[in-house]
């Protein structure tokens, strides 16, 4: 029985394809000279949303289980990264072979995060659920934010009031400032950096889905009842992914962070807004559909924050002047639009009337 | 300041929580959806009775078109928004259309009235009571009252009247409700009515207190009185007042004695913990799953 | 040494008690019985044999193995499947994939093997890919192994649940309710198939059933439940012409 491996390995080199042909693309912008600053600004946080969206995806849409604190893991794989970095700035001077080391530690640090929180939460049913975990996210934001931690010749102190209280020698140095959090970041992050990343998520998540384990975790999601009755270990399932999802959640912070010089934990950048913000990209690309969180992210980047800036800029129109500066006001408008026009019965009834697409399959 | 005065505190930041946690839990229990534009409700309140009372407005007739506004767009979005997505495929679906709705809302506000913060002038006129040592002010007086108010008048609806049997009866089974001639868009569309006007007057009651105003003022607040609502147990209306009072009571002395950056997390470890020991909530039912 | 060995079985909810001293013995290859109005705990008792819920009183014996108690999982490894009085299928999954997934405890290989394709997965999928297809021709679904289980209809759907619950390799099947919602036809053609599956895999089977034609028809022996409690047992013919059988399912 293998036209039906085939097909999904086929389904499944084609979104490497985008992947691979969306970097192409890019190189060839940059190499004839017509990248802005704009577009090129985007190439990394290109790749972490992907990372972030597809990871999300696989509790969302193949466990089947509404997770609203993604950032969270983020969070914790953008800190424990960039701690390891600055740790060893002066001791790994290869920043590539370093680099690589902090992206794995912030893999496995978020990962076990995930286990640690999945434990107590993947037992609530949906709702309760979502808010336990955006719960979570806001906390680890918040212990971030009054954490210090510094370096001297003895070693490393920890405090959660202030520098102060580290106790440290004079020639010791501040690593995590509390709410100020770390700075000097080398920069260590690179578009072709993340686009490895990327096609490593996807091979992970992907194959992951394909295997025994992928499966099982899709009937937990299809029927949990029937799944247990025929000897799956529900709780072992969930927690294998949710703690996937995190651990690759984590690589996406340590790539995000690794792209600043300054990395502190703020509402925006760990906050629920940001867990929300890749839900969307989740839903709107399809739950459950690895390729469409590859593409929803890019698209929805690429068209609000690059598109209406370039049209702006062609000429003087104050239509678009009004859009552009009132990006996130479109973006919620389209949002709304698009939820409607995918999603309401009365619309998918209406699309099948007038576009004959899709003609319902005889039973 | 003292212990009383932190519990007092706490049971006016409560008390907005509650009345905030209300709509909320009706919404959920009876719409069977996350209001995510909820919290952004609140924060239109206030601003139309900020700008009604700085254009010599007074208090009360602002308070009333305030209430008047947020009823009328509480109806607006659910019609337009949520309605038609009501028996979509996934409960996802509504839940992202209500972040689209939050972010709209959040955005226009920030298109008219600006991200600067506006300060706030408190509705309450009443001086403050000076009693047992303690200052009460009457901010907090109002709140408590208003809650109070509120909650036995929301009860009374519910068991009381049709309407709100009607909204009980939808809480528990839709389809049947339907069957038994109920007019269930007209019981949500009145639910949401409900909820948006007491989003009202918890906006002027938190700016009455608390008087910074942005177009993100409601956002924690909702997010808050969420977990208000989940943890007295989600649908239930006794649960979202103990919720929202016991949330309000852990936030003021988490802050006082504890760490005033770390109130938040203590206030989501509190839920986190409850959830635990009681995944339903304090006073949430156990719904069997049929085999 | 019989294949399931039931005694004094009893669960209660609240107040109620829904099963009451609940026993049953059921030999190898048997086509068994259980019949019983709406509400008697027939499904009810099902869970427990299952392990869904854990029984307050009583033992199960499963082919000489003690089972009670146990959860739902050891008790799918110990050898017995079930199918769901609401079919309980992987609706988003294919029909290739729901058998599959009734495989999980017998081929397996880990995570990290899944995702690097070791030859250990290759073996094992491959394994998997020809026995669910071996098992998706005995029930004449192997043309639509690539549908969504969703897609099927109805009487496709409930053969698939019994071909899930088979790819356990189980030693005791359990099917609630398979003929409801069929018509006279269909439900012959069930008859021949549970026959068929008796046979050819080498199994016992518990059925609970209303429908009295399928019933007499294949079933050797009954129980009947009547409020939690057993009323009658016996061969097919014996339960059926038992006067208190008979008042209990038409009333005075």
């Amino acid at each position: 029985m293998n036209t039906m491996r085939t097909k999904t390995a086929k389904q499944n080199a084609i979104t490497y394809g985008i992947v691979i042909i969306g970097f192409l693309i890019m190189q060839i912008i940059s190499a004839t000279g017509h990248m802005s600053s704009s577009l090129s600004g985007l190439l990394i946080p290109f790749c972490y949303y992907v990372i972030l969206a597809v990871s999300l995806n696989l509790v969302v849409g193949i466990l089947g289980e509404l997770s609203l604190g993604h950032a969270g893991f983020m969070c914790v794989g953008a800190f424990s990264s960039v701690f390891f970095t600055k740790c060893m700035e002066n001791v790994i001077t290869n920043s590539l072979v370093r680099f690589i080391i902090a992206l794995i530690i912030g893999a496995l640090v978020a990962a076990v995060f995930g286990i640690l929180i999945g434990i107590p939460v993947l037992r609530l049913k949906g709702d309760y659920l979502a808010i336990v975990t955006l719960a979570f996210g806001e906390i680890i934001k918040n212990l971030v934010n009054v954490l210090f931690i510094g370096k001297d010749s003895h070693g490393l102190h920890f405090s959660m009031k202030d520098t102060l209280s580290l106790g440290m020698e004079p020639d010791g140095q501040v690593i995590v400032n509390g709410p100020q959090g770390i700075t000097g970041i080398p920069k260590d992050s690179t578009f072709v950096i993340g686009v490895v990343l990327v096609l490593i998520t996807l091979f992970i998540v992907l194959r992951l889905i394909n295997s025994r384990d992928g499966r099982a975790i899709q009937s937990i999601r299809d029927n949990r009842i029937a799944a247990e009755s025929i000897g799956i270990n529900v709780t072992k399932y969930k927690l294998m992914a949710f703690s996937v999802s995190a651990g690759l959640a984590g690589i996406g912070g340590a790539l995000y962070a690794h792209n600043l010089s300054t990395l502190s934990a703020t509402p925006k950048n760990f906050g629920y807004n940001m867990s929300i913000m890749i839900l969307v990209y989740v839903v709107l690309g399809g739950i459950g559909n690895i390729r469409g969180s590859v593409i929803a992210p890019i698209v929805l980047n690429l068209v609000l924050d690059y598109f209406l800036r370039k049209l702006q800029m062609l000429g003087s129109n104050p239509v678009l002047q009004f859009l552009s500066d009132n990006r996130m006001l479109v973006y919620a408008i389209v949002l709304i639009v698009i939820m409607l026009f995918s999603w309401s019965p009365k619309m998918i009834e209406w699309r099948e009337r007038v576009f004959h697409k899709n003609a319902k399959e005889e039973a | 300041m003292s212990f009383l005065n932190y519990l007092i505190s706490g049971i006016s930041l409560g008390s907005v929580y509650a009345i905030i946690a209300l709509g909320y839990t009706m919404v959920y229990g009876i719409a069977k959806m996350l209001n995510f534009a909820h919290g952004d409700v609140i924060m239109v309140g206030a601003y139309v009775v900020f700008y009604s009372t700085a254009a010599g407005m007074p208090a009360i007739p602002a308070v009333l078109l305030s209430v008047v506004i947020c009823t009328v767009l509480g109806m607006v979005i659910e019609a337009v928004a949520y309605r038609p997505l009501r028996s979509a495929a996934s409960p996802l679906a509504v839940l992202i259309t209500a972040i689209g709705v939050s972010y709209l809302l959040q955005n226009l506000a920030l298109l008219f009235w600006s991200s600067n913060t506006k300060s706030f002038t408190s509705v309450v006129k009443i001086p403050a009571l000076k009693v047992a040592g303690l200052n009460i002010s009457g901010e907090t007086m109002v709140t408590i009252l208003a809650c109070i108010v509120i909650v036995v008048g929301l009860t009374l609806f519910i068991n009381k009247t049709k309407p709100g049997q009607a909204m009980l009866a939808v809480s528990e089974d839709k389809g049947a409700a339907q069957l038994m001639g109920i007019n269930v868009n007209a019981t949500i569309a009145l639910t949401f009515a409900i909820g948006s006007g007491l989003a009202a007057i918890a906006g002027v009651l938190l700016c009455s207190a608390y008087p910074s105003l942005t177009p993100y003022t409601g956002s924690m607040p909702g997010i808050k009185a969420f977990v208000a609502a989940v943890f007295g147990g989600i649908g239930s209306i006794p649960g979202a007042m103990i919720g929202g009072i016991l949330l309000g009571i852990i936030e003021i002395f988490g802050k006082a004695y504890i760490s005033s950056q770390m109130a938040d997390a203590i206030v989501f470890a509190v839920l986190i913990v409850v959830l635990l020991v009681k995944p339903t909530g304090l006073l949430g039912k156990q719904i069997q799953e049929k085999v | 040494m019989a294949m399931l060995e039931v005694k004094n079985l009893g669960i209660s909810f609240g107040g109620l008690r829904a099963v009451n001293g609940f026993h049953v013995t059921i030999e190898k290859n048997q086509l068994y019985g259980l019949i019983g109005p709406n509400g008697a705990g027939k499904t009810t008792v099902f869970n427990l044999l299952t392990g869904v819920y854990k029984p307050d009183a009583g033992s199960i014996l499963l082919d000489g193995k003690d089972i009670t108690g146990e959860s739902d999982i050891e008790i799918s490894k110990a050898g017995i499947a079930r199918t769901f009085q609401n079919i309980r299928l992987f609706s988003k999954m294919s029909v290739l994939d729901n058998v599959k997934v009734g495989m999980h405890n017998h081929h397996e290989y880990s995570a990290l093997a899944g995702i690097f394709h070791t030859p250990k997965y290759k073996k094992e999928e491959a394994l998997m890919d020809e026995k669910a297809m071996e098992l998706l021709k005995v029930f004449d679904l192997a043309d639509m192994a690539e549908t969504n289980a969703a897609n099927l209809p109805y009487g496709k759907q409930r053969r698939l649940e019994i071909a899930r619950a088979l790819a356990t390799d189980p030693k005791l099947l359990l099917l609630d309710e398979p003929a409801a919602g069929m018509n006279p036809k269909e439900t012959g053609e069930l008859m021949d198939m549970i026959r068929f599956v008796r046979d050819e895999f080498d199994m016992t089977i518990l059925l609970i059933e209303h429908d009295m034609k399928l019933v007499s028809g294949i079933c050797e022996k009954l129980t009947m439940l009547n409020f939690g409690e057993v009323l009658a047992e016996g061969t097919t013919s014996e339960v059926l012409n038992n006067p208190q059988v008979i008042t209990a399912y038409l009333g005075e």
